[in-house]
């Protein structure tokens, strides 16, 4: 409708424009104004025809649009689940030159895989998988663990739940242990034969923050099972099941208060309960009572650590192999003389046969630096000298963690 | 013993279903620039990042930064930053206050990680109050003491102060130079 309205008015303007004309000198001439409108008649025509290919266009755009979108939502769907699952790892490699005619040796120590999966902000899953010692197998030095594989959720604002395989809320590096986090190449010998760190059990637990800086732990879980006889006999760290058909006949329980409401600093008090832990095996309930605390405390570029724990076991059979008390406790100071370079000292003293009259503690000294290339890559060397024990030895390490 | 064991499982699971959900948002935007700046309500501005500002970016945070730009708001000397950096997996929330060249304050706003939430209280974040940039990598001038098992949360929060105050620079023009000229 706009086209004739538009012509009429022209024509009409003309009109009056050459009624006007008609009695000025330099006159416009039918004609010419014929030509101009042939003239913007054509153009008028070619608009359109680059108006009709600018919509071919268009529609051939959105139609591309379209498929990439359609294309792109399979990709999202990808996309989002690989939001929603995380990959992480650490590793340490070792060298270990051994005094006292143990054979020298260098080993890859840890590979570890970590997989985490969010079901939904409150829902996740957790796990880690570990491979010690390269290669696992019949006649193989190494093993293949899952040392953690849980759901954990978080039912309340600063509280969660987490049921499965966890590691347990004891020591300073029972939970984190990523190389570049500690000093050392080995892991301290008080948390390894104590504790014993790496330590996990399969149960539920709840965690949680009740004030500033204060934060419980509590758990229900699987328990030890030691040898009643022979030499490993009540070894608490040979008693690990490690969830792999493991006796349930006797559970444990573990609870720990922590608190870190000043900047730097770390106290912590853990104790544990064990029904049994021979799993009904001995003549008498072996339970036990683990304590443990430590605190770790950073002020700028000094910092200093220290942790004790010990079990009490009952029953007259670890009183007879002088297992009924076993403690230890270290103290550790560093210093990070440049960002990328931190020196320490360790004390460390065990006796894993404290209840005997035997004179059975060892004690150890560690010296030793890190190096960290970046963040998560270290270097690390030692030295470390036993007194009433034959770990005297050198060690040189590289852990990396992301 | 098999009394205890089902008496505390039930504790806990009863415990565990009588809490409310809710996740860490600990302050709005609205609520950190009202703090911030009091009756003080001028719009937000943006600084386009060039070439120089995105290296000095990645420098801070080992990564690119995703954007152009970066919004803030400014009242004088005094600048407020609202900026993402991940701990872990997921991106926390803070907001950063910069006088002259010195941080006035740093807030978490929101948390999204599953642990290392403790950087939210004051005896962390009272550590960055005065601290200003040193050094050709953008540093901070004194260290900050960390908080066990919150690690990459406190480095998540330096970054971020160290990039707010980088930022602020660029908008107040209270360096001699920019860091990486």
């Amino acid at each position: 409708m706009k086209r004739p309205l538009i012509t009429m008015s022209i024509v009409g303007l003309l009109a009056l424009f050459a009624g006007f004309a008609h009695s000025a000198e330099d006159e416009v001439t039918m004609a010419e104004i014929m030509i101009l409108l042939k003239a913007q008649q054509a153009e008028i025509e070619q608009l359109k025809q680059q108006l009709a290919n600018t919509n071919q266009k268009v529609e051939a755009t959105a139609g591309a649009v379209e498929t990439v979108a359609s294309t792109t939502e399979s990709y999202a769907k990808v996309a989002d689940w690989a939001d929603k699952t995380h990959l992480g790892g650490y590793g340490e490699l070792h060298y270990n030159d051994k005094e006292n005619g143990k054979t020298d040796e260098v080993d890859n120590h840890r590979f570890v895989v970590f997989v985490e999966h969010e079901f939904s902000d409150e829902v996740r899953f957790v796990s880690e998988v570990e491979l010690e010692h390269s290669i696992s197998g019949e006649g193989q030095n190494g093993e293949v663990e899952v040392e953690q594989a849980y759901i954990e959720w978080d039912f309340a604002k600063h509280h969660s739940a987490t049921f499965g395989q966890f590691l347990l809320p004891v020591g300073i590096i029972n939970e984190t242990h990523e190389p570049d986090s500690f000093y050392g190449v080995e892991r301290n010998p008080v948390e390894k034969n104590i504790i014993p760190a790496t330590w996990w059990e399969a149960g539920v637990k709840l965690h949680g923050e009740i004030a500033t800086g204060l934060s419980y732990d509590f758990a229900v879980h699987s328990g030890l099972e030691t040898d009643i006889n022979g030499s490993k006999a009540f070894d608490i760290r040979g008693g690990r099941e490690k969830v792999s058909k493991a006796s349930a006949e006797d559970f444990a329980y573990t609870g720990r208060i922590k608190y870190t409401g000043v900047a730097g600093l770390e106290l912590a008090l853990a104790v544990q309960y064990q029904e049994d832990i021979a799993q009904g095996l001995g003549a008498d309930e072996a339970n036990a009572l683990f304590w443990e605390s430590h605190f770790v405390y950073q002020t700028g570029d000094f910092a200093l650590r220290g942790l004790y724990a010990s079990w009490d076991i009952d029953g007259d059979e670890a009183e007879f192999f002088g297992r009924d008390e076993q403690d230890g406790w270290y103290i550790e100071p560093s210093y990070r003389l440049t960002p990328k370079l931190g020196f320490f000292a360790r004390y460390s003293e065990w006796d894993v046969e404290a209840g005997g009259s035997a004179d059975t503690e060892i004690e150890q000294i560690d010296l030793g630096l890190n190096y960290w290339l970046v963040e998560n890559v270290v270097f690390k060397m030692d030295w470390a000298d036993q007194s009433n024990g034959d770990g005297d030895s050198f060690n040189l390490g590289l852990g990396w963690s992301f | 013993m098999r009394w205890t064991r089902t008496l505390l499982v039930s504790i806990a699971l009863v415990l565990a279903t009588s809490f409310a959900m809710a996740k860490g948002v600990y302050l709005s935007p609205q609520e950190f620039l009202q703090q911030s700046f009091g009756s003080f309500s001028q719009g937000s501005q943006a600084l386009w990042l060039d070439d120089a500002d995105k290296q000095q970016a990645k420098a801070i945070f080992h990564r690119d930064y995703v954007g152009f730009r970066v919004r803030y708001w400014q009242d004088g000397q005094k600048t407020a930053w609202i900026l993402n950096d991940i701990g872990k997996t997921r991106p926390i929330t803070f907001g950063v206050v910069v006088t002259g060249d010195q941080i006035e304050n740093v807030t978490v706003l929101e948390f999204r990680e599953s642990r290392g939430s403790e950087i939210r209280h004051p005896f962390f974040t009272e550590q960055f109050v005065g601290l200003t940039l040193a050094g050709e990598g953008a540093d901070l001038n004194d260290s900050v003491d960390g908080i066990t098992g919150a690690t990459l949360s406190v480095r998540a929060a330096t970054r971020v102060a160290r990039f707010a105050l980088y930022l602020s620079t660029r908008v107040t023009g209270n360096t001699q130079a920019r860091l990486d000229e």
